[in-house]
């Protein structure tokens, strides 16, 4: 079970090694990316912060949960932390299974659960300013009083 | 023993610093050890709505104890991926 975080570039190809199997027909691969607009806004790169041992453990879990859940063979999750520019990826995740119902459902419910967990956080930097990303879909945010979760 | 008290993302920039060690107080719990962190930077304040909390590296409700050794992490939400 390949996890890491860390201030290198993520290589797909890595964690498509890493689950591929021979009883696995198929491996899903999900690459999240740094976009160049956010809610209108032009965007200049992002930073990303991360709690990097508290990162990989919660991250591990929700691997061997993956696994679990989804019957697959092998799943890998890696965040990249630090500068990150336009086009570049953030967030790789890859799963194996026999077949590839379960990789499409455990991919989809991998990064959900990733992105409500995780402790990793994104700062957009804009030609004339920047903010920490509170993300809509975290625990955090689950737990806060209805009138904070507004947009 | 001390506790160490971990800060990240929007809440490091605003206490001005990612990690401060405390006293650690017999009975100590997430509340209690927040209580006194406020009373010394009370911007923390300003994050405590949406403020979840970590003790050695794994999810704690704010009644959760705190023994001497550990390490409290203040997590804003998270917004990775």
């Amino acid at each position: 079970m390949l996890i890491r975080v860390t201030p290198e570039r993520l290589n797909p190809e890595e964690a498509i090694e890493a689950v591929r199997r021979d009883e696995a027909g198929a491996v899903d691969v999900f690459l999240g990316v740094v976009r160049n607009t956010n809610k209108g806004r032009a965007v200049d790169h992002l930073v990303y912060d991360a709690y990097p041992t508290m990162a990989e453990k919660t991250m591990r879990e929700l691997a061997e949960e993956a696994v679990e859940r989804f019957d697959l063979t092998d799943s890998a999750v890696l965040h990249r932390t630090g500068r990150l520019e336009i086009g570049e990826t953030s967030l790789l995740v890859a799963v194996s299974a026999g077949h590839r119902a379960a990789t499409f459902e455990a991919g989809h419910w991998l990064v959900n659960e990733i992105k409500r967990r995780v402790p990793v956080w994104k700062k957009e930097v804009w030609a004339d300013g920047e903010e920490w990303i509170e993300g809509p879909e975290s625990l955090g945010m689950e737990r806060a009083p209805a009138t904070m979760r507004g947009s | 023993m001390a506790i160490t008290v971990l800060f990240f993302a929007s809440l490091a920039e605003a206490v001005g610093r990612r990690e401060l060690s405390l006293a650690h107080v017999p009975g100590d719990t997430v509340a209690s050890v927040r209580e006194r962190l406020v009373a010394v930077h009370p911007q923390i304040a300003e994050f405590t709505e949406t403020l979840l909390y970590a003790v050695d590296e794994e999810y704690a409700e704010e009644d959760a104890p705190v023994p001497a050794g550990a390490t409290l992490a203040l997590i804003p939400p998270v917004s990775g991926g």
